[in-house]
């Protein structure tokens, strides 16, 4: 796949279709990707990779760069079109100076993951298709790869790319039955103080440091209301046990029929929140409530919260239908 | 803020100005009670409470919000309350999850004709968070050093 | 830093009865900002606003907050007295301690409480307050209606009658609407053309009105007082300023087998074509679709022939661009399409015709001369079914395309098609099915009865199930009498469906273009269902006839005087003040992201692509909102829809909310 994608984005900057690519570049570590633009020929020769730790999202860094002059080719995995469209819809990206390449995902592997399981001193990881084989300073290491799997990519709900202009390999289909809704559905079956008791416990490990802000597609503004003086919200550190339920409920309910549930907060998050939790329940509530929706199936239209019916349900069906 | 041991809930109200407003002038203007507890806010629409109003509320030591507005399909303003009723319902789904008592939190549409409604309401709010005591999950604890 | 001032009002024992306003005032001078307090027993009165506008200059403040009665009873009163004394009007805030206080409790001690509270919140909140000043904006003095039927034709010439300005847009070659395919009208059975032709030709003479004949709107930018519309003139191929309307083009058109759009397709027209004798403009009008000079150049004969050379076949659409006051939609309605409704065999035979059909065969202008006769073998039927609500009062999921409303005219049109029928024809049987029969209106009910008692018309409570062609050319009407409770079996000559009626195809895409509401069935929505029906809530915006909801000649022709009076209240207004307490962007903050806009209701939301300075002497361009002050009412939903914040709303700020949030839970 990475030579057909480093073929691609050579015959594309060749031709002059673009000028930059956006892509992925190995970083200190073997399984620390980070995203790059690439110019040139030599420098994709050099850094390009795509391999199982490419996690990250591209479509966030088009709001930027579909600003500058030219075209840039951006490779979208199928979950990442989503973004994408979203955006689109929102009218962040320039989508005339984008030229998608779809290309496909299997699921990607957390290193984090790999290090829970006790899998530490890691200096290179290879994958043999289904098992990485993992060099640590104490020995060499094999795991399958369906165990250190992202969270949401065990539960992926689409491997269809919602919008490209061009294709590597076959598109996928739309996962109907994507189990991603059964931990909170769980945490529905909890008590309310045991619910309580769970998000006090994650949401007081943030340590406010906004990553989850900034990877985040659909927590795209200029400027935060979180840093907007005249919000009468602004504030930096977290002093106390409210300012993260404030900062991280707010935050969920912004991005509330936008979130494409693309998981990169809890990827990111450096406390391992599963933040995705929070915006689940607002996707699993409004398919409930509202119908059944998709952030960033469509480059149009009103998303659930911008638009209502008559005939809908009255906040006291919280009371009839909510948490135990 | 315990005087005498006796629990004094503090409520805030908030209340779009052209009928759930109304509303509350009306159950003035015929001496219908509700506790002083309750202290109302008034916004051009429900459309206009932000859940961080509701947030801050709760920050500051709140022990209950209640939102009023208009009947569906009176709003003033042809459909801010159609909005209001999809955020608040998302907004009270994600409180509840989060552990939050549901009980602190309520949205009911109150008329301009109808200030019975708007005491009847307020009494029963005001009883049930004194049932449920001091908010301890949403508090700010800062806000409460005095 | 504010310098505020609060008085507190006694309201003579109402609030001081039962709240100690001395020791609220006392409180309140102690809270920061707060440089004067004192208390009166009626601020509202001559004498208590002396204080304040004495206490405003004296003491230099720049915030008054009043505790007293409802701001609905005096904010207004008080901001006036503010602004008499120099202040802004927008500074004064009021704590409700007299109905939301005194009368609720009888607890001197926790009344007392609660309006220091009260008071602190609104100190709080005019610490936030800005200076508002309300803006102005000029008025074009000249509206638009938009559709020529019988709501646009009277809501024109009230308008024109006002002394006002007034453009009629119809996409069909002349104004007049339904009402021209009409025969008689209900309850007083006179001919529709009399009525409704006098009031074409006033149009066309009346000099403040311009007629835009086969024309559409094509866009609509701007807002009330200030619309800039868009109109496209289709290509007539005929000159309207030549063309004498003779009509001898008409009749040497050797393209003579053209569907008669005017007849409901029951005869031909020619090519070039004038719909109908007192067509108004009356100018003959090319059919493209069908002129051979046009589609292949072979003919020419009209051009030929006409004596005053009005015949064009280059021309072109043209577009021309109006400002405008006010817009009236008066888009009309039309029948449903009935291709769907098998069970009453309407697209299987010709002698099974909806009712406006049944208009024509019985109209002195129609394709039968007014004879009524069956259209398969122009024989004079004998027995002759109605059916009513054919489409009307469907389930909300109607597969056929049936509408959940009443069509509300039926009922009576076909009383009166019942009645006319036996009238003129009175050895014809005439059976009306129907589920109830609903008559309100003025000498509705009494009509309705003399069609049933007078004139022996069979009402049979139930619905037709199977309508069966036959054999002999005959009808086989099943149907069912809920009261006999029985099935019953008629062999009918002709067979009428009364059709639901539904919006205008046009009036969605115009709704768009209005920025105007509509409800699921299309028809466009009124500010208030009660107390503002012929307004929309698109200021402007207003309503006339049928687009509304499904309406009679009489209930339109009101609606539509009333849409002209509103209208010419707008007119009447040389600049409109707009609320200060609106929304407004923050641009710095804004991301485009287009939220706001979509659940803004007045259409008031706007996007522009700004340049923004950014570091290093660069520069971005961004796509930011705009609000249009003139537009807007305030009602913040923007202000939560937006994500940044970036969205606030003037008076009621996020930070001033907050500080009253913040000073109640103190």
């Amino acid at each position: 796949m990475q030579g057909r994608m480093i073929e691609m984005a050579k015959k594309l900057l060749g031709d002059g279709t673009v000028n930059r690519v956006i892509g992925w570049k190995k970083g200190e570590f073997a399984y620390d990707i980070t995203p790059a633009v690439f110019e040139n020929a030599e420098e994709i020769d050099a850094d390009f990779v795509y391999d199982d730790f490419c996690g990250h999202n591209l479509s966030k860094y088009l709001i930027k760069e579909s600003k500058k002059d030219g075209k840039m080719l951006v490779f979208l995995k199928p979950c990442d079109t989503y973004s994408f469209n979203q955006l689109i819809k929102e009218h962040r990206i320039n989508r005339e100076n984008v030229y998608i390449v779809g290309i496909p995902c299997e699921g990607k592997a957390s290193a984090e993951t790999i290090k829970e399981k006790g899998i530490s001193g890691i200096t290179g990881i290879s994958s043999d298709g289904d098992n990485f084989k993992v060099n640590t300073i104490y020995g060499d290491e094999t795991v399958a790869k369906s165990d250190v799997l992202e969270e949401r990519c065990t539960v992926c709900k689409s491997k269809k790319h919602v919008v490209y202009d061009e294709l590597i390999g076959e598109d996928g289909e739309v996962n109907e039955n994507s189990s991603r809704f059964d931990m909170v559905a769980k945490l529905e079956n909890m008590t309310a103080d045991e619910r309580y008791a769970f998000w006090r416990n994650e949401l007081s490990k943030c340590i406010r440091c906004n990553a989850c802000r900034n990877v985040c597609p659909a927590c795209s503004c200029e400027n935060c209301v979180f840093d907007n003086p005249n919000s009468g919200v602004s504030n930096k550190a977290a002093v106390t046990s409210f300012e993260e339920n404030m900062f991280h409920i707010i935050r969920a309910f912004h991005v509330a029929g936008r979130c494409t549930d693309c998981g990169e907060c809890s990827r990111v998050c450096p406390q391992n929140i599963p933040l995705h939790l929070l915006n689940r329940k607002f996707i699993k509530d409004i398919n409930e409530l509202y119908g059944d929706y998709q952030a960033g199936e469509e480059s149009e239209g009103r998303t659930p919260l911008t638009t209502y019916t008559k005939e809908d349900c009255e906040p006291s069906i919280v009371n009839e239908r909510g948490c135990k | 803020m315990q005087i005498n041991n006796e629990f004094k809930p503090k409520i805030v109200a908030f209340c779009c100005n052209w009928c759930s407003y109304a509303g509350a002038d009306l159950a003035g203007t015929n001496r219908l009670n509700y506790p002083a507890d309750v202290k109302i806010i008034r916004v051009p629409c429900s459309c206009r409470v932000n859940p961080m109003f509701i947030l801050r509320a709760f920050q500051r030591g709140a022990d209950g919000v209640i939102i009023c507005g208009c009947h569906p399909g009176d709003c003033h303003y042809t459909s801010g309350n159609y909005y209001a009723r999809r955020r608040i319902t998302l907004l009270f789904s994600m409180l509840d999850y989060l552990g939050i008592e549901r009980e602190r939190t309520r949205l009911e549409w109150v008329s301009a004709a109808e200030g019975a409604k708007f005491s009847a309401t307020m009494n029963e709010f005001a009883e049930t968070i004194i049932k449920l005591g001091e908010n301890k999950r949403l508090e700010d604890l800062r806000c409460k050093a005095e | 830093m504010q310098r505020i001032g609060v008085f507190v009002c006694h309201c003579g024992t109402n609030i001081a009865g039962t709240v100690d306003v001395k020791a609220v005032a006392e409180a309140l001078k102690n809270e920061q900002g707060v440089v004067f307090s004192t208390e009166y027993q009626y601020m509202c009165s001559e004498a208590g606003q002396s204080i304040i506008k004495n206490a405003i200059k004296e003491h230099k403040l720049t915030g008054v907050v009043v505790c007293s009665c409802s701001p609905r009873m005096h904010e207004a009163t008080f901001r006036k007295t503010a602004s008499s004394a120099g202040l802004n009007p927008y500074m004064v805030e009021i704590a409700n301690i007299r109905e939301q206080c005194s009368w609720i409790h009888k607890d001197m001690e926790k009344a007392t409480e609660k309006a220091i509270i009260l008071g602190r919140a609104a100190i709080a909140k005019v610490h936030l307050n800005a200076p508002l000043t309300a803006g102005e904006s000029p008025v074009v003095k000249r509206a638009l209606v938009i559709g020529g039927g019988i709501a646009g034709i009277q809501t024109a010439l009230d308008i024109a009658d006002a002394g006002f300005e007034v453009d009629i847009v119809e996409k069909k070659p002349t104004i007049g609407g339904k009402m021209t395919q009409l025969d008689k009208t209900f309850p007083t059975l006179d001919c529709a053309a009399c009525i409704l032709t006098p009031k074409m030709v006033d149009c066309a003479q009346n000099e403040k009105i311009k007629i835009y004949s086969y024309s559409e709107v094509e866009s609509v930018s701007g807002f009330v007082g200030n619309f800039s519309v868009k109109i496209r003139k289709k290509a007539r191929y005929v000159d309207e300023t030549k063309c004498t309307g003779c009509g001898l083009c008409t009749e040497k058109c050797p393209m003579k087998k053209v569907p008669n759009e005017f007849n409901l397709g029951m005869n031909n027209r020619s090519a070039i074509y004038i719909p109908f004798a007192q067509a108004v403009p009356k100018i003959a009008t090319i059919d493209p679709d069908h002129c051979n000079m046009l589609k292949n150049g072979k003919c020419g004969v009209c051009a030929k022939i006409c004596t005053a050379g009005a015949i064009n076949y280059k021309q072109e659409d043209e577009i021309v661009e109006e400002k405008y006051g006010a817009i009236i939609a008066a888009t009309g309605y039309n029948p449903i399409n009935l291709d769907k409704y098998d069970e009453f065999a309407y697209s299987q035979s010709k002698d099974v015709i909806t009712s406006l059909e049944f208009e024509r065969l019985t109209n002195a202008a129609g394709p039968t001369s007014g004879k009524l006769l069956r259209p398969s073998d122009g024989v004079h039927p004998h027995t002759i079914v109605f059916v009513q609500c054919v489409g009307s009062r469907c389930g909300a999921e109607d597969s056929k395309g049936g509408k959940s409303y009443c069509s509300k005219i039926c009922c009576m049109y076909t009383a009166k098609h019942a009645m006319l029928t036996r009238e003129k024809y009175p050895d014809t049987d005439v059976y009306v099915f129907y589920i109830d029969v609903r008559t309100p209106g003025k000498n509705f009910d009494e009509f309705y009865r003399r069609a049933a008692e007078e004139y022996g018309v069979h009402y049979i409570k139930g619905m037709v199930g199977k309508v069966m062609p036959q054999a002999d050319g005959k009808l086989l009407v099943q149907g069912s009498d809920l009261i006999a409770g029985e099935q019953l079996k008629i062999n009918a000559d002709l067979v009428v469906l009364a059709a639901a009626i539904e919006p205008d195809k046009s009036a969605r895409p115009l709704a768009t273009m209005l920025t105007a509401s509509m409800d699921t069935n299309d028809f466009f929505t009124e500010a208030h269902p009660k107390l503002r029906p012929v307004e929309s809530p698109t200021a402007g915006i207003f309503l006339s006839g049928a687009c509304q909801g499904p309406k009679d000649i009489p209930e339109t022709v009101s609606q539509a005087s009333a849409a002209a009076a509103k209208a010419i209240g707008l007119l009447c207004k040389d600049k409109l003040t707009c609320n200060p307490c609106v929304a407004h962007s923050d641009e710095m903050m804004c991301n485009g992201c287009s939220q706001c806009e979509k659940v803004c209701p007045y259409g008031a939301i706007s996007y522009e692509d700004k340049e923004f300075r950014m570091p290093n002497r660069t520069t971005a361009i961004r796509r930011v909102a705009k609000v249009n002050p003139a537009v807007c009412q305030g009602c913040g939903a923007c202000t939560v829809t937006c994500p940044s914040g970036a969205m606030d709303l003037n008076g009621f700020s996020n930070r001033q909310i907050m500080a009253e949030v913040d000073a109640i839970c103190r």
